[in-house]
């Protein structure tokens, strides 16, 4: 089953095309990717599908529900989240409070002038030990380093229990034993907890190795799609990033 | 570090001075009611200001409007309406002691509600906008209502209104009554804003300073806890304005209810100086400005205006986080070296 389908969209910036009939589909369970080189619309479909922006035409369905008219809060609250390129952090909040504060808090609003329960806190603890940033858990968030930043914003998604997890570049800054470890960890919340993902990614070694279903942009189209040893003999693609 | 304990217990000491305090100083019995009036402004415009990173310049609009509301209310309650060739700014109600009380707090409440849904619907309007647009829409709020008051007949326009005489040949003189009330007032608000800053609401407020765009994308509606915040904030500052209309006993459109350039900027420098974001900061800065304001204009009259300025200056300047803020760094700094040590 199609979890996440998205229809011939369209979005352009004045002038700029930055999409034009882009459709892709996530299954359900699975890991795929987006590559392209800079500036091929990548982040601009991530925005579309997480309601950033009304796109200008196409259809985008979540769980067979269409969702290109809802704002941000009302889909992400329907189990979709995303990470950004650039870390998105609270950063004069320590790493428990930026734990705690991702839970699902207004679900209930006779709670809310209540502290954190204890659950709370130990699913945060969990899953920062899980990342390997129990040990800076009281630290600010804004004093930690580009690469557990990421780190921690991954976690933060985690906090939320998602169904699927946009993730901008999840390994770009972060230093390459890190990687390895973050691929790691990507596969295993794929796969023990059950979160699709839909990974762009920059560095082919990463989204090779991760995703089972590649896309490629470039120019704003979808240039080519398929499994990742088809993508990377694909002339089209080679010719996208060499710059033909 | 002070723990919870030692900090409740110096709370209860403060408290147990001030209860006393105005039998030792009965000569200065309003001066130290301000400074429990400059706790309240200073916390309330704290919630939006400081714990949510949203200056607003017009919180002084709902102490006005506590003002006027509970001032026509106590007015009008027990009277006989008024006489329409009478001067309203010079009618002068007397109550007996009951009316008197059962009258201000009817009028207390109904200014403290009055202000709530005008947060609730001035706030979904401009509480969608971010960070410095928001603080410029808001610059105009205070003026705005002044105008709209001067203009006002019922409430004596731009000549203001009196307050109804406070009964006499009662046990508790009026400085001593309001005294008391600003002191429970005071020390409800505190309560209930720390227990408010330790909750998942006061955390998703902090959230909204830090990176809004993150909030709204982990699934937080973040203009509705930003209305919500504003809402409590026009609660408690219409009850502190229904208070001092009574106190000074004349309400004015400009000087008094809507005073940009005295409550309004106050409150802002208060929670500023004390340290913003921090349930202390703005009772130690409402403490120190009010000090310190009335010390010079006691001893330096004519330069008083100056010295208080220098004072901000240097606070700016030097601690511009302000005295608790700078604490506050400190002991995160230590806090980081303690973990790079593998302490933490």
């Amino acid at each position: 089953m199609d979890l996440l389908n998205v229809k011939s969209v369209d979005k352009s910036y004045g002038g700029v095309i930055a999409n034009h009939d882009v459709s892709l589909t996530v299954p359900k369970g699975k890991i795929v990717g987006i590559i392209g080189p800079n500036g091929s619309g990548k982040t601009t479909l991530f925005n579309s599908i997480v309601g950033h922006h009304p796109i200008d035409s196409g259809e985008i369905h979540f769980n067979g529900k269409e969702i290109s008219s809802l704002t941000i809060p009302k889909i992400a609250r329907l189990g979709m989240l995303r990470t950004f390129q650039q870390t998105h952090i609270y950063d004069k909040m320590t790493c428990v409070q930026n734990m705690q504060i991702s839970s699902d808090i207004d679900s209930n609003w006779k709670r809310i002038f209540n502290p954190f329960s204890k659950e709370v806190d130990e699913m945060a603890d969990e899953l920062l030990a899980f990342v390997g940033l129990y040990k800076k858990r009281f630290l600010l968030a804004g004093d930690l380093s580009f690469g557990q930043q990421k780190l921690l914003e991954f976690a933060m998604a985690l906090m939320k229990k998602p169904t699927i997890l946009l993730l901008d570049e999840p390994t770009a800054g972060v230093n390459p034993t890190l990687i390895n470890g973050l691929i790691d960890r990507l596969r295993q919340v794929n796969e023990e907890k059950g979160i699709t993902l839909l990974v762009i990614e920059h560095n082919m070694r990463v989204i090779m190795n991760l995703a089972e279903h590649i896309y490629c942009l470039a120019n704003g189209t979808m240039l080519a799609d398929g499994k990742p040893d088809e993508i990377q003999n694909d002339q089209r693609v080679i010719d996208a990033y060499l710059g033909n | 570090m002070i723990t919870k304990d030692k900090q409740n217990t110096l709370i209860w000491l403060g408290l147990a001075i001030s209860a006393i305090v105005p039998f030792l100083f009965p000569n200065h019995i309003t001066l130290l009611t301000y400074i429990w009036v400059m706790i309240i402004l200073a916390l309330t415009w704290d919630m939006l200001g400081g714990q949510t990173g949203y200056t607003s310049f017009g919180n002084i609009l709902f102490l006005g409007v506590g003002m006027y509301v509970s001032a026509v209310v106590q007015r009008d309650m027990f009277s006989s309406g008024l006489d329409r060739f009478e001067r309203v700014s010079e009618i002068v109600v007397n109550l007996n002691a009951s009316e008197y009380f059962i009258s201000l707090a009817v009028g207390t409440l109904s200014g403290a509600i009055v202000a709530v849904l005008l947060a609730v619907i001035l706030g979904s309007g401009i509480l969608g906008m971010r960070g410095h647009y928001f603080a410029i829409c808001t610059l105009g709020l205070g003026h705005a209502a002044a105008e709209i008051a001067s203009g006002i007949d019922y409430i004596g326009a731009g000549s203001g209104m009196v307050t109804p005489l406070y009964p006499r040949e009662l046990l508790i003189g009026k400085e001593a009554f309001y005294y008391y009330a600003f002191l429970l007032v005071a020390v409800a608000t505190f309560f209930l804003f720390r227990k408010i800053y330790q909750s998942q609401f006061g955390l998703a407020l902090n959230a909204i300073r830090d990176n809004e765009n993150k909030a709204e994308s982990m699934g937080i509606h973040t203009t509705q806890y930003k209305i919500a915040g504003w809402s409590i904030s026009a609660f408690f500052l219409a009850i502190a304005g229904a208070g001092i209309g009574n106190v000074i006993g004349f309400i004015d459109p400009v000087e008094i209810a809507f005073s940009g350039p005295t409550f309004g900027v106050w409150m802002i420098i208060m929670a500023i100086l004390g340290g913003k974001g921090t349930i202390w900061g703005p009772v130690l800065g409402a403490v120190i400005l009010y000090s310190a304001k009335e010390t010079f204009w006691t001893y330096l009259l004519g330069w008083d205006k100056v010295a208080l300025g220098l004072l901000i200056l240097i606070v700016v300047v030097y601690f511009p986080k302000g005295i608790l803020g700078y604490f506050k760094d400190r002991k995160q700094l230590n806090n980081s070296i303690l973990s790079q040590k593998g302490e933490g």
